[in-house]
């Protein structure tokens, strides 16, 4: 249990319902881990659990070293995990530079700072030329890439990204996969929950899969994808 | 201020300073009623301050800020007629009570996950049992009210505040002044940005390390104490002071339309909607009169369609329309 992020046997229940039983995994620094399955296998419950939308009923969850489950979602912010949402959800009518200056000032408590955070973020992310514009009008694409640029101008350590590829064209996911592959060779550790495939073998050096809220495989992504359990769950059996 | 002032296109900062120096020389030519108009135009828009910074900039829906102008004012009066503390001093103790009872309110609201129109519900019944109570509460004058001696050398020194017309003119005046300056320093502030990132969506502002309930007891915690002082302008400049009036909810809905009509969320919104609104009451009280129409109610009729009808065309408030049409919104960049 070394890992950046060390979840160990974490559960939650919804009433009957076990949406996460008992799952463990370590996210080491610097890696890309991606959590798979198919619909309703509680990867985004797994994944609020994290960031502190919800509490587990069991297990426990430490990040750099500090138990961090029970926590607010503010202060496990604040101690370095970055998160986007499965639906988007930007400031809608601020316009993107001061969406991503909200996110900025998590990092400084000056203005002018957190604009220059704001710019530099916008600039990697492809955002510049549409600053000033409102949220609420930006396309799928732009809103999913402005919420990847809110979690990153606070500087996170441990980035959260629940399907952000979801919904986009080829061409816009080879886009976000360039950009995250960039983020992740400057050092950045990112947990990502996927559905895109393509995107996932292209990203993850590790993937946990994720069936019924029970981790039913991990490994490299080679070994993963090839893994009898997952493709008969998962991929389907017609895959076979 | 700074930075809006300096965004500001040069025919923004003239009619600012045009708009100022009006007001400033006003009385040379105003007559006393007027002046009386005016000063209620500066009132409203010290209060639509105050109201919007909850609502327009954290989100949160008040319908009972007539609480803590309530507050305020019973609590400065109060000190003057009973114990003989002044009000410069009675507003340094009519700020914490009504501050208190504003964060009070809004610990149980936010605390306990008590949202929207609930929480407006909430304001509405605490302010609501706070005119009971005072209806009962004899050190006040209870149901009969409370009244501040008009005659006697004390009451009519400006540091009682008690004078003539150009005393709470001017007063008023600085008053309005001071809020919109304030307003537009903490728009510009992190604390600003962090209202703004509450009210669009706590959730997500959580995720970028906002704590939302501070930030939202802050704003509380401003907006109440400013709408006091408020009460205490009301309670000395009107002299009488009537549970039922003050901390009715007619007053916690007239003091809320000027910065809905203007543009909630907007520095300039209460301004121009507490200049619209202020002369259309007084305007339709004499239209009313000259036209023999004094059947109760018919004048509040006509405010309330004018109203309509001001909404409906500019949903989002007369400012940011003003201001696209008089090319006064910050220069793209």
């Amino acid at each position: 249990m070394t890992g950046l992020l060390s979840v160990t046997d974490v559960s939650k229940r919804f009433r009957g319902l076990t949406a996460v039983s008992h799952v463990s995994f370590d996210v080491q620094p610097g890696e890309m881990f991606a959590v798979i399955g198919p619909n309703g296998a509680g990867k985004t419950t797994l994944f609020n659990m994290i960031a502190g939308a919800m509490a587990p009923d069991g297990g426990s969850i430490t990040f750099a070293g500090e138990k961090i489950d029970g926590l607010r979602s503010d202060q496990i912010a604040q101690r370095g995990i970055g998160r986007t949402f499965q639906l988007v959800r930007p400031f809608p009518s601020l316009s993107v530079e001061d969406n991503v200056v909200v996110g900025a000032l998590m990092q400084t408590n000056e203005l002018e700072g957190a604009r220059n955070i704001a710019h530099e973020i916008m600039s990697q992310l492809d955002l510049l030329g549409k600053r000033a514009q409102i949220a609420s009008s930006l396309t799928l694409p732009d809103r999913k890439r402005l919420e990847v640029a809110r979690a990153l101008a606070g500087r996170p350590k441990l980035l959260l990204l629940d399907e952000v590829m979801a919904g986009l064209r080829p061409t816009e996911t080879d886009r976000i996969v360039a950009i995250l592959r960039e983020l992740n060779r400057a050092g950045l550790t990112i947990l990502l929950i996927e559905h895109v495939m393509r995107a996932v073998a292209a990203l993850a050096s590790r993937i946990l899969v994720l069936h019924h809220g029970a981790a039913i495989a991990e490994g490299t992504p080679e070994n993963v994808l090839r893994d009898p359990a997952v493709v008969h769950s998962y991929l389907g059996a017609e895959a076979l | 201020m700074n930075t809006i002032w300096f965004q500001t296109p040069l025919r923004g900062k003239a009619l600012s300073l045009l708009l100022l120096a009006i007001f400033a020389a006003a009385p040379i030519v105003a007559d006393r009623y007027l002046l009386s108009v005016l000063i209620l135009v500066f009132y409203f828009t010290y209060l639509g301050h105050a109201w919007n910074l909850l609502m327009g900039f954290a989100g949160q829906l008040s319908l009972g800020h007539a609480l803590y102008l309530g507050l305020g004012a019973y609590t400065a009066t109060a000190l003057w007629v009973l114990f003989g503390i002044g009000p410069w001093v009675g507003v340094f103790i009519a700020i914490p009570v009504a501050a208190a009872a504003g964060l009070f309110i809004g610990w149980l609201g936010w605390r306990f996950a008590i949202e929207g129109v609930y929480f407006a519900l909430l304001t509405i019944a605490f302010a609501e049992f706070t005119r009971i109570g005072f209806d009962h509460l004899q050190v006040t004058g209870a149901a009969g009210g409370l009244f501040l001696p008009v005659n006697g050398d004390a009451a009519g020194k400006w540091w009682n505040l008690g004078g003539g017309p150009l005393l709470y003119y001017y007063l008023s005046l600085g008053l309005a002044i001071a809020a919109t300056i304030l307003v537009a320093r903490l728009r510009q502030s992190p604390l600003g940005y962090r209202w703004l990132a509450v009210r669009e969506d706590p959730q997500a502002a959580q995720a970028v390390g906002i704590d939302v309930f501070r930030a939202r007891m802050l704003a509380m915690l401003i907006s109440s104490s400013m709408t006091a002082v408020g009460g205490v302008f009301y309670g000395f400049y009107y002299r009488n002071l009537f549970p039922s009036q003050v901390f009715d909810i007619g007053r916690s809905i007239e003091l809320i339309l000027a910065p809905i009509i203007g543009g909630l969320g907007t520095i300039f919104g209460p301004i121009v909607g507490a200049i619209i609104l202020t002369p259309l009451g007084e305007g339709l009280t004499g239209i009313m009169q000259s036209l023999g129409l004094n059947a109760p109610g018919v004048k509040a009729i006509f405010y309330g369609l004018t109203l309509m009808v001001i909404i409906s065309l500019q949903p989002n408030g007369v400012w940011p329309w003003l201001a696209r049409h008089l090319r006064l919104d910050r220069p793209r960049k």
